[in-house]
């Protein structure tokens, strides 16, 4: 639920990052934060296990600038992955403004993807959203790595509304911010038409 | 629509910020502050400097949701207080009108029978701000200020 503080002249705006576990959801928070400058971002929390898995969330507070006057924060946060953490999914959806969904391109990861992102439209619903409403984008990632399905397979797969999707390589960054400026930029379309 | 939007005017911000001034006082706190549900901070006062307020909200909300899901899962209300002892530092967290949540850090300068009784009262308050916030940006005619954003304002924000 974006917050518009006409007092404070910002707009916030939530944005989720959803996924399989390992798909590499956390590593996209790490680059950002690592490139983005020191003013435009405040701290970063990981809330994880002793082996790096999310536990809870990860959070990083962004600044993107000025529109009209108003400065514009974007609030990320990453789900766990993982499937027995689904009442924790739950909560880190509620309002939303728009979802990132990271895909893990490995073939064996295949089913997992679309397990997730089935679980992704059940927990929306379940807080009376839809995924065809959402600002929704979708990341291939991992492309690095040499057991990935073809893009048009998991575009036919993942990607059956047609929503903007891009190929990532988190671990270097490839990808990354271009992900997050698709969404984002849904996001403040959808602010525009007074969502 | 796919969201309710939160949106916060300069009337009861005002409002809101005597509130939450007159309780660090009178509470003889250290910092106060309120959030929303989702984590994003509303207002703050006392030693704010010295505080990642943005982290905090954001755990705080997160502390929030996750219990409760726990009272959810016991058929329980919503924890409406919580409390942590620290060392130096105490935390009272409050739940107000089911909507935000107000916070008080507190050290031996205070007490928790005196950080109740003030939260109760400025939870009073806070709740008829909020309803009236509320009432206000369901009008009809309070439209957003970005109806008028182009593409190219969005575009340029991304030109770096
Ligand atoms: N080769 C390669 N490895 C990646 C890439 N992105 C992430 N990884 C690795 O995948 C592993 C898991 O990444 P995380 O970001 O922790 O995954 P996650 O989605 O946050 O996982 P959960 O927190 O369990 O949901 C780490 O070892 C990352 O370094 C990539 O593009 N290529
Ligand atoms: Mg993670």
């Amino acid at each position: 639920m974006s917050f518009i503080n006409y007092m404070a002249r910002e707009i916030n705006c939530k944005i989720v990052y959803y996924g399989p576990g390992l798909c590499g959801k956390t590593t996209n928070l790490q680059y950002i934060y690592e490139r983005t400058n020191p003013d435009a971002k405040g701290k970063m929390i990981s809330l994880a296990t002793d082996t790096d898995r999310t536990l809870f969330f990860d959070f990083l507070p962004l600044s993107l600038g000025e529109i009209r006057g108003f400065k514009t924060r974007f609030h990320l946060y990453t789900v766990p992955g993982q499937v027995f953490y689904d009442a924790s999914r739950k909560l880190i959806l509620k309002g939303v403004d728009g979802v990132i969904f990271v895909a893990d391109s490995q073939i064996e990861r295949l089913e997992a993807n679309q397990e997730s992102v089935d679980n992704l439209r059940t927990n929306l619903a379940q807080q009376g959203y839809s995924l065809e409403k959402v600002p929704y984008v979708i990341q291939y990632n991992k492309r690095d790595l040499p057991n990935v399905v073809d893009v048009e397979e998991l575009r036919s797969l993942l990607n059956p509304m047609g929503v903007p999707d891009y190929e990532a390589k988190a671990r270097t960054g490839e990808g990354v911010f271009d992900t997050l400026k698709a969404v984002s930029k849904l996001v403040l379309t959808e602010l525009k038409r007074g969502g | 629509m796919v969201n309710p939007q939160m949106v916060m005017y300069e009337e009861e911000f005002n409002q809101i910020q005597t509130v939450v001034d007159r309780l660090v006082r009178e509470a003889n706190a250290r910092v106060v502050f309120i959030v929303d549900k989702n984590g994003q901070l509303i207002a703050a006062s006392g030693e704010v400097d010295n505080i990642d307020t943005t982290s905090l909200a954001s755990l705080t909300a997160g502390n929030i949701a996750a219990t409760g899901g726990i009272a959810k899962l016991l058929r329980e209300n919503e924890f409406a207080t919580q409390f942590h002892e620290g060392e130096n530092a105490n935390i009272h967290i409050q739940l107000v009108g089911n909507r935000v949540i107000l916070v008080v850090i507190f050290d031996s300068k205070s007490s928790l029978g005196l950080v109740r009784l003030r939260v109760r009262k400025a939870s009073d308050e806070l709740n008829r701000i909020f309803e009236a916030l509320l009432s206000k940006v369901q009008e009809p005619g309070s439209d957003s200020p970005f109806a008028e954003i182009t593409d190219e304002d969005i575009d340029n924000l991304f030109n770096d």
